[in-house]
Formats: C-alpha cells, sequence, structure tokens
C-alpha cells in the first residue's frame, strides 16, 4: 500500500522540479517586465526539440548539449524580443498584460504550426544508452534520467537565485522588478534589464524543454499544456521568490501525480485547476509570496 | 549649473507645465514652492528626465538633456529623491545603497560614497544588513536621500523630504540637506512646507498652475504678500 504512494511521490517530485523550472522563467518575465507571455510553453517545445535534434543528428548527451540549448533559446529569446516584445515596453501596465497576451497567443498559433509542418505531430523523446536504469531504494524506483533533471533543475535555479542577489545586474533586476521608475533615477537602463530577463526566462524555459525531452516526451502541441502549469505554478508560489516557485511546482507535481493514482490520470488537470483557482480566492499573494515584494 | 528654459510638459492632452524658466547656481540651494498639483514634481521629472518636455530645453553646465535618456542624466550628475522616498522595500538598506552608485563611474568609487553616506546618516550604517521595509518613515527617508547621494551627484534633486514626516524628524532632515550642500552638493528642492523651505534656501522660486510666478531670496518671498496669504496662513 505505502510502496505506489512513496513510488507516485517520488514521480511527483521528479516532474515537479520541472514545472518548477517551467515557471520560474515565465515569473521572471512577468514580474520584471510585465509581459504575460503565453508562448512560454513554445519556448519550452523549442528548447525540446533542440535537444532532441541535437541528439539524433549529432548524437550529442542531451545532458552534455544543454548549453548548446540555452544559446538557441537566447538567440530565439533575443529575436522575439527585439521584433515584437520591446515595442510594448512604454504600454501602460495594463495594456502591456493585454496586448503580450494576444501576441504570446499568435506567437504560440505560429510555432505550433511551424513544428508540426517541421517535425511532424509524433511524439518523441530522447532514448539514451542509460534511459532504462534507475536505482531503487526501499522498493521505490528513481528513474536515473529523471533524477538527473531534477538535479539540473535545482541547480539552474539555485544559479538563478544567486545571480539576482550577488550580482549588480541581478540586484538592477530585482529594484526593477519594484518600482521601474526608481529604479530609472538609480541610473538602470530598464530597455536592458527588461532583455535580460526576457532572454534568461526563454533559456531557462528551453533548460526545462531540453529536460522534458529527454525523462518524457514532447511533441508541437505540448506548449498550452506548459504554459497554464506554469501560470498555475507562478500563482501557487508567489511572484518573485525562486524558491516558493520551486516549491510550488514540487506541490503541484507531487498532487497530480497522487491524483493520478487515487482518482485517476483524467482528473490530473482539472486538480492542478483547481489548486489555482482556491490559491487565487484565498492566498493571491501565492503560497509563499508576501504582500510587500 | 543647471538651466531651465521655458519648459512646456505635460500628460497626453494635459499640459502641466507653462514656459517654466529657473537657474540653479553651484553650490546654492534653491526651492521650489507651490501649492499641490502646481507642477512641482513635473518639473522635477523633466530635469532628469522621465518626462520629454514638447518644448525648452534643460541645460546641465551649458549641455542640453533633451537627447539624454533618463538613466545617462543620473551619469552626467543628476540624481533626484522621488516624492515618498521611493526605496527598494523588499531589498537590503545595503543593497539600497549599493543601486544608488549603479552607474559605471559611481560604480568605482562606491565602498568611499558609502563611507560618505554612513558619515551623514549614521543611522543607515548600523540598519544595512535589514531589509528596507522594516524601517521607520524617518530612516526611509534617509536611504532614500542616502541613495541617491550614492551616485556622486553634482545637483541633487529633493522632491517633499519633509512628506509625512513629524516635525521634529523634519527639521532633522533639514539640517541633513544643510550639511549635504555644505559638503559640496548643490540642491534644488521642493517642498509644500514652504515656511522651512524658505527658511532654509538662499533662493527659491513659485510656481502655480505650472507657471512660474515668483522668485527671490528665501527671506524675501518669507514677506512676499502673496506667498504669506497663500501658504503661510497669515495676512
Amino acid at each position: 500500500m505505502l510502496g505506489p504512494i512513496a513510488q507516485n511521490l517520488v514521480f511527483g517530485i521528479m516532474v515537479g522540479g520541472l514545472y518548477g523550472l517551467a515557471a520560474v522563467g515565465l515569473s521572471l518575465v512577468f514580474g520584471v517586465t510585465k509581459f504575460l507571455n503565453v508562448a512560454h510553453g513554445e519556448l519550452l517545445m523549442l528548447g525540446g526539440y533542440a535537444g532532441f535534434w541535437i541528439f539524433t543528428l549529432w548524437g550529442v548527451d542531451p545532458f552534455l548539449s544543454l548549453p548548446l540549448v540555452v544559446v538557441c533559446l537566447v538567440l530565439i529569446g533575443l529575436v522575439l524580443y527585439k521584433l515584437l516584445f520591446a515595442r510594448m515596453v512604454k504600454l501602460t501596465e495594463e495594456n502591456k498584460i493585454k496586448n503580450t497576451l494576444l501576441v504570446g497567443f499568435g506567437l504560440s498559433l505560429v510555432f505550433q504550426n511551424m513544428a508540426l509542418r517541421l517535425w511532424s505531430a509524433d511524439d518523441r523523446g530522447i532514448t539514451t544508452a542509460y534511459s532504462g536504469q534507475a536505482l531503487t531504494l526501499f522498493g521505490v524506483r528513481f528513474p536515473v534520467v529523471r533524477l538527473a533533471s531534477l538535479a539540473i533543475a535545482v541547480v539552474t535555479l539555485l544559479l538563478l537565485d544567486l545571480f539576482l542577489h550577488r550580482t549588480y545586474t541581478g540586484k538592477a533586476i530585482r529594484a526593477t522588478v519594484q518600482d521601474w521608475e526608481a529604479a530609472t533615477l538609480m541610473g538602470i537602463d530598464i530597455h536592458r534589464v527588461y532583455l535580460l530577463s526576457f532572454v534568461v526566462g526563454a533559456a531557462v524555459a528551453g533548460i526545462a524543454g531540453a529536460l522534458v525531452s529527454v525523462g518524457y516526451s514532447i511533441e508541437p502541441a505540448m506548449g498550452l499544456e506548459w504554459t497554464l502549469i506554469a501560470l498555475i505554478v507562478m500563482v501557487l508560489g508567489g511572484l518573485g521568490s525562486i524558491v516558493g516557485t520551486f516549491v510550488g511546482g514540487l506541490v503541484l507535481g507531487v498532487t497530480q501525480s497522487l491524483t493520478s493514482y487515487w482518482i485517476g490520470g483524467t482528473y490530473r488537470e482539472i486538480v492542478a485547476l483547481l489548486i489555482f483557482l482556491v490559491v487565487l480566492v484565498f492566498r493571491p499573494q501565492g503560497l509563499f509570496g508576501s504582500k510587500e515584494g | 549649473m543647471l538651466t531651465v528654459e521655458e519648459i512646456d510638459a505635460g500628460y497626453k492632452d494635459l499640459q502641466a507645465l507653462w514656459g517654466i524658466s529657473l537657474a540653479v547656481n553651484e553650490g546654492e540651494i534653491v526651492a521650489l514652492v507651490g501649492p499641490n498639483g502646481a507642477g512641482k514634481t513635473t518639473t522635477l521629472r523633466v530635469i532628469s528626465g522621465l518626462l520629454k518636455p514638447s518644448a525648452g530645453c534643460v541645460l546641465l553646465r551649458g549641455r542640453s538633456l533633451a537627447k539624454e535618456p533618463a538613466h545617462r542624466i543620473v551619469e552626467l550628475g543628476i540624481s533626484q529623491v522621488p516624492e515618498g522616498g521611493r526605496i527598494f522595500t523588499g531589498l537590503t538598506v545595503l543593497e539600497n545603497l549599493e543601486l544608488g552608485a549603479f552607474g559605471s563611474n559611481a560604480r568605482k568609487v562606491k565602498d568611499q560614497s558609502l563611507q560618505w553616506v554612513f558619515g551623514i546618516f549614521s543611522r543607515l550604517e548600523e540598519r544595512q544588513r535589514q531589509r528596507a521595509g522594516t524601517l521607520s518613515g524617518g530612516e526611509r527617508q534617509m536611504l532614500a536621500i542616502g541613495r541617491a547621494l550614492m551616485s556622486k551627484p553634482g545637483l541633487l534633486l529633493l522632491d517633499e523630504p519633509s512628506f509625512g514626516l513629524a516635525p521634529l524628524l523634519v527639521e532633522q532632515i533639514f539640517q541633513m540637506i544643510t550639511e549635504i550642500n555644505r559638503q559640496g552638493v548643490t540642491i534644488l528642492l521642493v517642498e509644500q512646507n514652504v515656511r522651512a523651505a524658505l527658511e532654509l534656501t538662499q533662493r527659491a522660486y513659485v510656481i502655480e498652475n505650472g507657471r512660474i510666478v515668483g522668485q527671490g531670496s528665501g527671506e524675501a518671498l518669507l514677506s512676499f504678500e502673496s506667498v504669506r496669504s497663500a501658504y503661510l496662513g497669515s495676512s
């Protein structure tokens, strides 16, 4: 009896780490720029395909190719920002959210159909020599690949947290999140801060996508589900806290996994959305966010 | 040092400033006083580059700031303490001060500036590890001023530094402003607390409905009839 529960708990934590990673990118971009980029899931999808093709065409190990995936997504992020999002910097906060929603929906359609055209609707996944291996502890299986993915998710989030708290640029980003006008009065060029946050958000989404392609599978239409997940986790964790977002990801992952076990797989999404609503109603600042920055 | 020439500025369809001209000389404290909504804050926003004027120009040591974005104007030596301080409450006191020295020149001398600011506001040194959101009202204002000083400005713009503070604290803050000025920082001060401002400054401009309606030495303005009746509550 306890065995399956523990197993589902472990699987939930492993996928939850990726949820956290997916959400941190969205949360960083939203916090700094107030751009609600609903094409965030598509960036994840692109990261997944980048990892998949680098492995399939050149045989590069998916964990070793992560820096390459990051480079791809940084470039994509740069182009998207310069071409589309930079135009919306000057809008009021409300119009920013509205316009970026529209642009994001458009982008997600474009990327989905492009992926469908180029790479077909097939589910793809990376199968390495070590893909089937697992550690077993007290009867609970820890698949090596997912364990490594979780570790990379944690390390990425820690590095991001260090960057935001220890470097001058990171502090400028946090200041801009709080009050962009006061940040400008410090001599901070907020356009650069916006660009940087957007690109870092895209890069982190790329890492998450590549990890999904190793431990799970990817397909052109996966973006919407991941955008939703990222949104839910962002609200769960509360804006502005990386640790909170990560824990929010774990909470969602574990809840989904246990729901699948006890009630059935089809209810996973419903339970996730229920949590989302309950948090929005009773704790809109998030489980771990504070009301004040 | 600073010359504002015939500035028109506003928001969308609403013009807030009409031909504002003023000058601040090196080493002075100059006050800009006037009632709520007269255009004091808007004037400072134009000088800082947060709002670009529709006509006229701002010159710093003879150099036009028209084409400079707001973040560059800080590096050129104008630093503003906005109304209410607007410190970064989620960051520590030290982080707030560090951000004040964000520009590349200011960053090189950050440690010296920090000692300078701690010399003026010793309270900030005691509290440097605290989150800025935990500070009291007076300490927040000190942090806002200290943060602005970290950019080593030639000209400091202060927007209502006495706002919301108890009279005793106002006096303290004004003493500190005098001290900062004595150490070589030129100051343009916006105040609603007209009497206190005029006692502090050598010169002042009176602004009403977006226009400069009077100017003179602080003492002269204190006896200026319309100022007395309008702001000092005596006829």
